[in-house]
């Protein structure tokens, strides 16, 4: 831990940008420090700060220099990093987001192919996609678009060649070690399993987004019957997200 | 009251941006040109954060239920009130039922209609600007259409008149522009051999020069090993080397992170020159440090400042 903090580089991304890497490579631990400056950083509302963007292993921070100058927030930064303890990593108290997945028929038209690649039955590959939550490790791609870790490789699928052009919103899928919802209706190259009944974008909600990075997100499975039914509770704004501790 | 008489060939209503959501991956947006987009809301004494029209390469035509104050900046796209030429970089009155048109840009590719009041457009996560790819902002998130119908608000900072905006704060675009940019954060991923081409080579704009990327034509910049990183954060004018060495600049609407290097960034007084340049315009790159980058943001704030003064005094 102290030695990832002395390898910490501060990176100029244009005038405005101080990238804060940690490291070069995706691993909790590097990405848990990412979300612990991006925490401290935002409660701490520094002058001239626009707005943090933490990424896999590093985290970016958009200032305004006619307000801020690069030394100063540099200085600040290097002090919360001199300040930040390896226990305080268990202090970010992660939500656990439950999203509820109707697997397979038309909202998940590629989980057969994914069972026989795998040499598993459809419902062995639904057992292994739900067993555990997955961290979030950033956002990006599209709004809301949750870079999740943590799939178990025996479901792993190379990405599709050619990118569907239009996949509907909220479509769950594997790609390669990866595994994701589509928020909003875009092209991808991943294997749909499955579809979720929840927004995880909604421009016209309190809360836009399902989850942010740090989050756990675990999906279960649910009937066609239940799908319909949470949708309904969705559009009409009385649907509940569950959510718990990790 | 104002109707879309003619959409235009990319017309969006913007502001100046949706900031805050980058971490939630919600693209910036936000007018492509700051200078000209700020210029028209400040002529019609609007605040420059009002929601104003971008137009692309050919303009769109407006249809006035009411005698309007309004402004047009950015790339001359030949405006004409029921035929009659109006003056770029001018604030202007248009008489009650008739029409403005504008049509292709003759220098520049986006130009801006400001509106005394503001585009009364609603406020999506702090911001009324279109991002088509998300559905958000401006109109029903989408680019406007013939038969669109727009709202004037009501929030304005200063009285104004019409008035033609002094020459030298007028920019002039070229076909040859020379962006100036930092190096970083990935430019240890080329050689100083590679950089040094970089700098020395001209770039032509290809025909994706659209508010998510610029795309660019000419030597390619290798990486050292691979082209691809562990995905991080990119910004606006960042300058990403792709997997076969293509450089492409991130304009407005580009994604919040990406997983390729970044030889560097296009300062942020350049880019209004960026939004400006259209396919098969030459562009080099010009490497300077930081504080040449933060000089120029204060010069392009003064500006504002003399400009705002200026239109207030003059008879």
């Amino acid at each position: 831990m102290r030695e990832v903090l002395s390898r910490v580089k501060l990176l100029i991304a244009g005038e405005h940008g101080l990238v804060v890497e940690f490291g070069n490579v995706i691993s909790p631990e590097i990405n848990g420090l990412v979300q612990q400056l991006t925490r401290q950083l935002n409660s701490s509302a520094i002058t001239g700060i626009i707005e943090v963007v933490p990424t896999y292993r590093s985290a970016t921070v958009y200032f305004d220099p006619l307000i801020i100058n690069r030394q100063t927030l540099a200085q600040i930064i290097t002090q919360l990093l001199g300040d930040m303890q390896p226990h305080d990593q268990n202090q970010l108290n992660p939500r656990v987001v439950r999203v509820p997945v109707c697997y397979g028929g038309v909202f998940g038209p590629d989980l057969e192919f994914v069972a026989r690649y795998a040499s598993l039955s459809t419902q062995e590959v639904i057992a292994l996609h739900t067993s555990k939550p997955y961290l979030v490790y950033m956002l990006g791609f599209t709004p809301g678009f949750p870079y999740l870790g943590g799939m178990s490789d025996r479901i792993a699928v190379p990405r599709q060649e050619k990118p569907r052009q239009k996949i509907p919103a909220g479509s769950v899928g594997i790609g390669g070690y990866q595994t994701g919802i589509y928020p909003i209706e875009s092209p991808g190259e991943w294997w749909l399993i499955g579809r979720t009944p929840l927004k995880a974008f909604n421009p016209q909600s309190q809360n836009p987004f399902l989850v942010s990075a740090g989050d756990y997100l675990h999906f279960s499975d649910i009937t066609i019957d239940e799908y319909f039914k949470i949708r309904r509770a969705v559009d009409e704004g009385t649907y509940i997200l569950e959510v718990s501790a990790l | 009251m104002i109707t879309i008489t003619q959409q235009g060939e990319y017309t969006t209503i913007q502001d100046q941006g949706r900031w805050g959501y980058q971490a939630y991956g919600m693209p910036v947006s936000g007018a492509m040109d700051r200078y000209s987009s700020q210029v028209a809301n400040i002529l019609v004494g609007n605040s420059p954060e009002a929601a104003l029209v971008e137009m692309t390469a050919a303009g769109a035509a407006f249809k006035f239920d009411e005698e309007q104050l309004v402004a047009v900046c950015g790339a001359n796209m030949q405006g004409e009130i029921d035929g009659r030429p109006v003056e770029n970089w001018s604030a202007f009155v248009v008489p009650r039922h008739s029409e403005l048109r504008f049509s292709t840009a003759l220098s520049g590719y986006r130009a801006y209609l400001a509106v005394r009041g503001g585009i009364d457009v609603p406020t999506v996560l702090g911001s009324k600007s279109t991002c088509p790819r998300a559905k958000v902002g401006g109109y029903e998130g989408r680019t406007l259409r013939q038969g669109d119908v727009l709202y004037v608000g009501q929030a304005i900072v200063s009285p104004a008149k019409p008035y033609w905006l002094h020459p030298q704060y007028i920019p002039h675009y070229s076909e040859e522009v020379v962006l100036r940019m930092i190096l970083g954060p990935q430019d240890n991923m080329f050689t100083t051999e590679v950089v040094d081409a970089f700098f020395s080579s001209v770039y032509k704009v290809t025909q994706q020069a659209d508010r998510i990327i610029y795309g660019l034509k000419g030597p390619r910049v290798k990486p050292i090993g691979k082209a691809d990183i562990v995905s991080d954060a990119m910004c606006q004018g960042a300058i990403q080397i792709i997997a076969n060495g293509t450089p492409v600049i991130m304009t407005a609407d580009h994604q919040t992170t990406g997983g390729f290097a970044k030889l560097g960034s296009v300062i942020w007084a350049d880019l209004p020159f960026l939004a400006q340049a259209k396919p098969g315009d030459a562009i080099t790159f010009a490497c300077v440090e930081e504080q040449v980058a933060i000089d120029a943001l204060q010069i392009e704030s003064n500006q504002y400042h003399e400009i705002v003064n200026l239109a207030h005094t003059k008879k």
